[in-house]
């Protein structure tokens, strides 16, 4: 089958259909939050995080014994959560620095996930097939009630991102001058970053645990390129991150062997590539020209002279 | 125990031990999430240098996996030259994309390669005694031993050697840089140093627990000591201890042993994030809570004798006033009263406060230390004035 058959099914096609509908809400989702998360400095988070929701899977398995997408998502987000706020707690309270506190709660999150993991293995129910899946991701394996759990769990999201996008907006780019007009800049931090978490978990059952950072950087940093507009910015991303992840799932499906998630991540990064090399202004063709024209400007002034 | 078991807890020592030194360089020089980077995008360099001997254990395979870690810094660093993006949103976007560059090779050519994808995640120590190294018929001992026993002492030397340079270079690269030692050198001879390390550790431990490795040791030490040795030290320290207790908690629960080892790692953080004697939260709270209540105070005695001036006005100086004029709660303006008061720094006499005469010097002092601007001197004065603090 090749990309164009694929479109054809996506018609037709209920599998393929519900593939691409779960991988193109998951872009537009971590296009969206990802611009902040570009913008706040907090683009290494989303790594830490994703890494840090392994074992909160696991435990929300071991504790329910089920495997529904509800229940692993909110063991995923607390787990996440709680990562993220001994991040905070670290960088914050020793003198260790925040890239530091990163790499611990990523590494050591992760390896108590894969502990939980190789433990709920041995168990006797071969209930757990399938945990696993949530490292590198599985969009094959996406059926409708999960790409519902994504639309709700992503609707409300980018409903209160549109709520409060003045709010967030101010506090992405001068935190300070939003305390000086009285906002709670501490709540309005703690919703913002609870988003990203929430948009990384989203992303976890489709692009897994390692890739997951890029599906929340690379949108943003494309998207980044083209414009200085905050609301431009983030519709481009959320743009990027649908177009990654249909093409994605068109090019991963259309070839035998491929899993979804890296392709989806590498059309993701040519993206970034693109961007900076072809953006207007900021691109790095135009700005290599700009300096070309630059340099025969005032050559010829000089010689003129 | 058998001797599987016995070689196992010495590789992992020897891996966390090799891990732990460049990983105390990387924590001090800001670049820990480097080490992430660098052990998800060897990925690609593995499988190209398998296709290019059809052996995964050629040494060859070192050699194409650490260029790729170097090149990941370089790609890193190019991206951050263009000023696009930040600095850690390069990282964030080179190696995910390596590391599917090299996840879709495996897949492409799955038949072709005994390289699974979960295993190079988590790695897999149980097997590796069963690796063995001989020369002609005489059985040398668990190949991955001599890998990383290599990589260690090679990166043991290396570090004496340059210890004095590395150090200059890590807290002042400035003065390196004027006292003729390339910053870029060292930086990237650093860089060598972990692609190697990780590339040799990646195979018992896996990439994401490489990190731990690095990090988790080098942090830890960081939070008991300021002194590079004995932290370089500590950390190898603490390095073995999770190998040897995450072995023997993998044992236990029958559960993946690197994972253990990053547990067992976690749990060494935490206690010594909690409890350190002076870096530790409990600590760091403790002071906290005294700092904000000797400025209290401080503002509560210069309140005073700004006010001690001019008589005329008894109601700044009442007891009863304090609560109202800085907004303090009751109960605080009652702690705050009562430690001054305990200190002998003032007397209250119907509801009026004033400075003894110890109240004074300590006020004075104080003033000429924040006309001055001089901070260490403010810090330390309450230790020479106040008995209870």
């Amino acid at each position: 089958m090749n990309v164009f058959d694929y479109f054809g099914l996506l018609i037709n096609d209920y599998t393929i259909r519900t593939i691409s509908m779960g991988t193109v809400i998951m872009g537009i989702v971590c296009g969206i939050l990802g611009s902040f998360a570009v913008l706040r400095r907090q683009s290494l988070l989303g790594d830490a995080v994703s890494h840090a929701s392994l074992p909160g899977i696991a435990i929300a398995f071991l504790i329910t014994g089920s495997k529904e997408p509800l229940v692993l998502f909110i063991g995923a987000a607390l787990s996440g959560l709680i990562g993220t706020l001994w991040i905070m707690g670290i960088a914050s309270k020793t003198h260790l620095k925040p890239d530091t506190a990163l790499g611990i709660i990523l590494s050591v999150f992760f390896g108590f996930g894969m502990l939980l993991l190789t433990l709920i293995q041995k168990m006797p129910n071969a209930n757990q097939a399938g945990l696993d899946k949530f490292l590198f991701g599985q969009a094959a394996t996406l059926i409708v009630k999960d790409v519902y759990l994504l639309a709700a769990a992503g609707g409300i999201s980018v409903a209160i991102v549109i709520i409060f996008h003045k709010e967030f907006k101010i506090l992405s780019f001068d935190p300070q001058y939003a305390k000086t007009l009285g906002f709670n800049i501490t709540l309005l931090d703690i919703v913002l970053t609870s988003l990203i978490v929430i948009a990384i978990v989203i992303g976890l059952q489709t692009v897994g645990v390692v890739l997951m950072s890029a599906m929340l950087l690379a949108p943003a940093a494309a998207a980044r390129q083209w414009t200085n507009r905050l609301g431009t910015m983030i519709i481009l991303s959320a743009l990027f991150g649908a177009f990654s992840g249909l093409a994605g799932t068109a090019v991963s499906a259309s070839m035998s062997n491929l899993s979804t998630g890296p392709v989806i991540v590498l059309i993701a990064s040519v993206l970034v590539l693109l961007s900076f090399l072809f953006a207007p202004d900021r691109g790095l063709i135009i700005r290599l020209f700009r300096h070309w024209k630059n340099r025969n400007f005032l050559k010829n002034e000089f010689s003129a002279n | 125990m058998s001797s599987a078991q016995i070689e196992i807890q010495i590789i992992a020592s020897v891996v966390a031990v090799a891990c732990a030194i460049p990983g105390v360089f990387l924590v001090l020089r800001k670049m820990s999430m480097i080490s992430d980077a660098i052990s998800h995008s060897i990925l690609p360099g593995i499988v190209l240098g398998f296709f290019a001997v059809q052996d995964l254990s050629s040494p060859l395979l070192v050699l194409t996996a650490a260029l790729t870690g170097i090149l990941t810094v370089v790609m890193v660093e190019l991206i951050n030259k263009t000023g696009l993006v930040k600095e850690d949103t390069a990282i964030g976007l080179v190696f995910p994309a390596l590391f599917s560059l090299g996840v879709i090779l495996i897949a492409r050519n799955a038949g072709d390669i005994h390289l699974d994808v979960d295993a190079v995640l988590v790695g897999d120590l149980a097997f590796a005694p069963f690796d063995r190294f001989y020369y002609g018929n005489t059985d040398l001992g668990p190949k991955s031993l001599w890998v990383m026993g290599g990589i260690l002492i090679l990166t043991i030397i290396l570090i004496t050697a340059f210890l004095k340079e590395l150090k200059i270079s890590t807290f002042d690269s400035e003065l390196a840089a004027s006292l003729g030692f390339s910053p870029v050198i060292i930086h990237y001879s650093l860089m060598t140093i972990t692609s190697v390390t990780t590339v040799g550790a990646f195979d018992a431990v896996g990439a994401i627990l490489v990190v731990a490795l690095m990090v988790v040791p080098a942090a830890t030490a960081y939070l008991l000591t300021d002194n590079l040795k004995k932290m370089i030290l500590l950390a190898a320290f603490f390095g073995v201890v999770s190998a040897l207790s995450g072995y023997w908690l993998a044992h236990a629960l029958d559960v993946s042993i690197s994972g253990s080892m990053a547990t067992m790692l976690g749990f060494m953080f935490l206690l010594a994030f909690v409890i350190a004697p002076e870096r530790g939260l409990i600590t760091v709270l403790i002071r906290q809570r005294q700092q904000k209540r000797e400025y209290s105070l401080l503002t509560f005695l210069l309140h005073i004798k700004n006010h001690s001036k001019t008589r005329g006005n008894p109601e700044e100086v009442m007891v009863t006033h304090l609560t109202g004029h800085f907004n303090w709660q009751k109960n605080k303006a009652g702690i705050i009263l009562e430690l001054a008061l305990k200190n002998n720094l003032i007397e209250v006499n119907d509801e009026l406060v004033s400075l003894t005469d110890k109240g004074e010097a300590f006020t004075r002092e104080a003033l000429d230390y924040i006309i001055y601007n001089n901070k260490a001197s403010i810090e330390l004065i309450g230790g020479r004035f106040l008995l209870f603090r």
